[in-house]
């Protein structure tokens, strides 16, 4: 036992004289970039480089993968994808596919995030409240989260298909069956359902934990003041978990424009181009097609990458406000 | 993302392989459609038994992995030495020249001779890059109890589409079954009907032209019967995008048709066997003949292998007649040797696999010209997934069907253009 704590020692020494002579030779200041240099050296590597590596491709143009390979086209793949005559009607623009893309992602962003705000924010109102069974139904609402996307994709598909239990049951009850994911706003309509079914509990939780971080005084105040339930809510409670709000509604944008794994596997993007979004372009154009067009799947991963950061600014002054 | 991780992860599969070959080694990516992997195998083991010199291993992997991450691993030069791949166009220029490697190359150009050009660049190409695990060909696959329940008779040799359209359609009304036909959510599956319908898919000059008559007949066709039942909606509309077979719409007795091919043999044996009777129709007609679409998948040989002489070895034992003629019965799959079309294999199958096999053979000799040329041409996916997609837009009401012949123009001049720069 000793000889280990002595080995540790030993070890957690080593670093002293080399952290002694850079100190001795090196001011405050830039002592503190050798402390972040580690990080810096990742940083670089794994997200720095995979930018200029991307924006390498977004500028060349052709099939093959290798970079000196690739003639220099300039802003050529943003041009294309940018060129229509009418930005709002995906089927005038050159690259259809593309802006079908970027209006399906907007509209899933719209209802996706906006609904999941509102009932993440209900359920952890309930969640917060004494009501029986409230460990096992916060369970409940979280076990989705914990499930890979691909599995719940496939439990929606067997619910959902021609032959799947919602119409079997619709059958059962005598009810015409409706095949959900034959026709585009069906289709749409689930796609934002099985995404709000599957990332509520993780927002519900961050919420959870807003409204477990009032002080308890603040609502025994307004009790002792006979505050209606709804004014107590507006003027107390939702201000108070105001940057609990913003953290989930940042957080579910940025989740919501990178949609893809979920509803590729629930629909493949389908009916038509229903439900087809950026990131499957991305995807498809760069790596499904058999004329693989890595430039433009950069430009346009590009574009969706300037999106996040907007959003993420977004993020960041929102909560210097908070 | 879960998609993107599992490629990563084939590649990296892949990479892993290649980089650990050794010496004498050879590493084979390998899908089946029923159990060619498995025969492969079987018939690998007796070659290093013959060959000690020699060790191949076989990496399976799903179709799509393959499809998808050999391109990205053959440019990183970390590709295997063999691939089992349908998808020629992309990996062409990473494909080894075999001809200084075999024993006879003009065994390999009599026996494989009309699908050795589907691994050609152009005419100016001979080099011998692979040999053909299978011939597949298109065809109607029948329900042949539901065509009896309804009495209605199954359309004969000579009979045009419209004719399977009309049956398909009394059967589908008769015994209330969702749609009367289903065919495969594939670009090879359409051309078809598509050149049996006058389609032409080149110009003069040999370059792709898509949109003309022909094509403008069957996908007028295929968008209206998708709207009153004689053709199933859901295969092509509720897919997205990309390849999707309808053989479970067959299999569950839920259409009548199924436009499909010989490589099915092995499931219609084993999911279905005797649960319905079913049987291989005679390719329907019209103007450009009575053809379905030939294709396969190949063995191809890559340059990056250390060991092309092994290559070349294993390979010639394969394509050895008495070999290759075991390994398609194994296999339960059409031979692409010419000889052994001609040869009554002992294929270990049902009397109605049998008969299809014959069926197969029959509707082989009708194939025209225009569908090897088609299915050979480095062009051919990037023409059959803009054909799909955009007929399937067309279908699903979001584009008129004049809208989807202008995308589908657009769509594979970009891919042209794309694929010369």
């Amino acid at each position: 036992m000793n000889a280990l704590a002595s080995l540790f020692a030993a070890l957690m020494n080593l670093p002293e004289r080399p952290m002694r002579w850079a100190q001795g030779r090196l001011s405050g200041g830039r002592l503190g970039w050798v402390f972040v240099a580690p990080n810096l050296a990742v940083f670089a590597v794994f997200t720095f480089l995979p930018i200029a590596i991307d924006l390498h491709y977004a500028l060349t143009g052709g099939t093959n993968l290798l970079p000196a390979e690739r003639p220099f086209v300039g802003g050529d793949n943003f041009a294309s994808l940018l060129d229509c005559s009418n930005h709002f009607d995906a089927s005038s623009c050159r690259r259809d596919l593309f802006w079908y893309g970027i209006w399906n992602t907007l509209r899933f962003v719209v209802f996706q995030v906006g609904l999941m705000l509102v009932f993440s924010l209900l359920t952890a109102i309930v969640l917060n409240s004494k009501i029986i069974g409230r460990g096992f139904f916060r369970a409940v609402f979280f076990y989705p989260v914990l499930l890979s996307p691909v599995v719940v994709a496939l439990i929606w598909k067997w619910i959902l298909q021609r032959e799947g239990i919602l119409n079997a049951g619709f059958i059962g009850a005598g009810i015409t069956p409706v095949n959900w994911l034959l026709h585009g706003n069906w289709a749409f309509f689930w796609s934002v359902f099985v995404s709000i079914w599957a990332h509520m509990g993780f927002y519900t939780l961050i919420l959870l934990a807003g409204l477990q971080a009032i002080p308890a005084e603040i609502h025994e105040a307004a009790a002792m003041d006979a505050t209606p339930p709804w004014r107590h809510f507006q003027r107390i409670t939702l201000p108070l978990l105001m940057p609990s709000v913003l953290v989930v509604f940042v957080l579910g944008l940025i989740r919501a424009v990178q949609i893809f794994d979920e509803v590729y596997v629930l629909t493949g993007g389908g009916p038509g181009t229903a439900t087809t979004f950026i990131v499957q372009y991305i995807y498809k154009t760069g790596f499904a097609d058999q004329v693989r067009q890595y430039g433009l799947a950069a430009a346009a991963s590009l574009l969706l990458a300037g999106v996040l950061l907007v959003l993420t600014l977004i993020q960041l002054r929102g909560m210097k406000r908070g | 993302m879960i998609r993107a991780t599992a490629l990563a992860a084939s590649v990296l599969a892949m990479g892993f392989a290649a980089a650990t070959a050794q010496a004498g080694e050879i590493r084979i990516a390998c899908y089946s459609d029923g159990n060619e992997c498995e025969s492969t195998e079987v018939l690998a083991a007796r070659f290093m038994k013959d060959n000690a010199d020699v060790k191949v291993t076989i990496d399976k992997m799903p179709f799509k992995a393959i499809q998808e991450s050999l391109p990205v691993q053959l440019a990183a030069g970390q590709g295997p030495d063999i691939a089992r791949t349908t998808d020629f166009g992309p990996v062409m220029k990473y494909m080894l020249d075999l001809t200084p490697y075999l024993k006879d190359p003009g065994y390999w150009e009599a026996s494989f001779g009309p699908v050795l050009g589907w691994m050609r660049a152009d005419a100016k190409d001979h080099g011998i890059y692979g040999l053909m695990t299978q011939l597949t060909i298109s065809a109607p696959l029948v329900n042949k109890t539901l065509f009896d329940q309804a009495g209605v008779p199954v359309p004969k040799a000579g009979a045009s589409w419209d004719d399977w359209a009309t049956a398909v359609k009394k059967v589908q009304v008769a015994t209330k079954i969702p749609a009367g036909m289903a065919w495969d959510r594939s670009g090879a599956r359409f051309s078809g009907p598509a050149i049996s319908m006058g389609a032409k898919f080149f110009a003069a000059d040999g370059s792709p032209a898509v949109v003309d008559d022909g094509l403008k007949a069957t996908a007028g066709r295929v968008v209206d019967w998708s709207k009153d039942g004689t053709f199933a909606r859901d295969v092509w509309v509720a897919a997205g995008g990309g390849y999707r077979d309808a053989f479970d719409e067959f299999a569950n007795g839920r259409v009548a048709v199924y436009l499909s091919g010989s490589w099915q043999l092995t499931r219609l044996e084993k999911q279905i066997g005797d649960g319905f009777e079913w049987v291989v129709g005679s390719a329907p007609c019209g103007v450009g003949g009575c053809t379905g679409m030939p294709g396969g998948a190949g063995f191809v040989a890559f340059k990056n292998s250390k060991n092309p002489k092994d290559v070349g070895r294993f390979l010639d034992f394969l394509a050895s007649k008495p070999v290759y003629a075991e390994w398609m019965v194994m296999t339960s799959n059409v031979p692409a040797h010419t000889a052994l079309q001609n040869e009554n294999l002992p294929y270990k199958l049902s009397p109605a696999g049998i008969a299809a096999v014959q069926a197969f053979g029959t509707n082989a000799a009708l194939l025209t010209p225009l569908a090897y040329r088609l299915q050979g041409d480095p062009m051919s996916r990037p023409i059959f997934n803009a054909v799909i997609d955009r007929v399937s837009q067309a279908m699903s009401g979001q584009i008129t069907l004049d809208q989807a012949y202008a995308r589908i123009t657009a769509d594979v001049s970009d891919a042209v253009a794309a694929s010369k720069k």
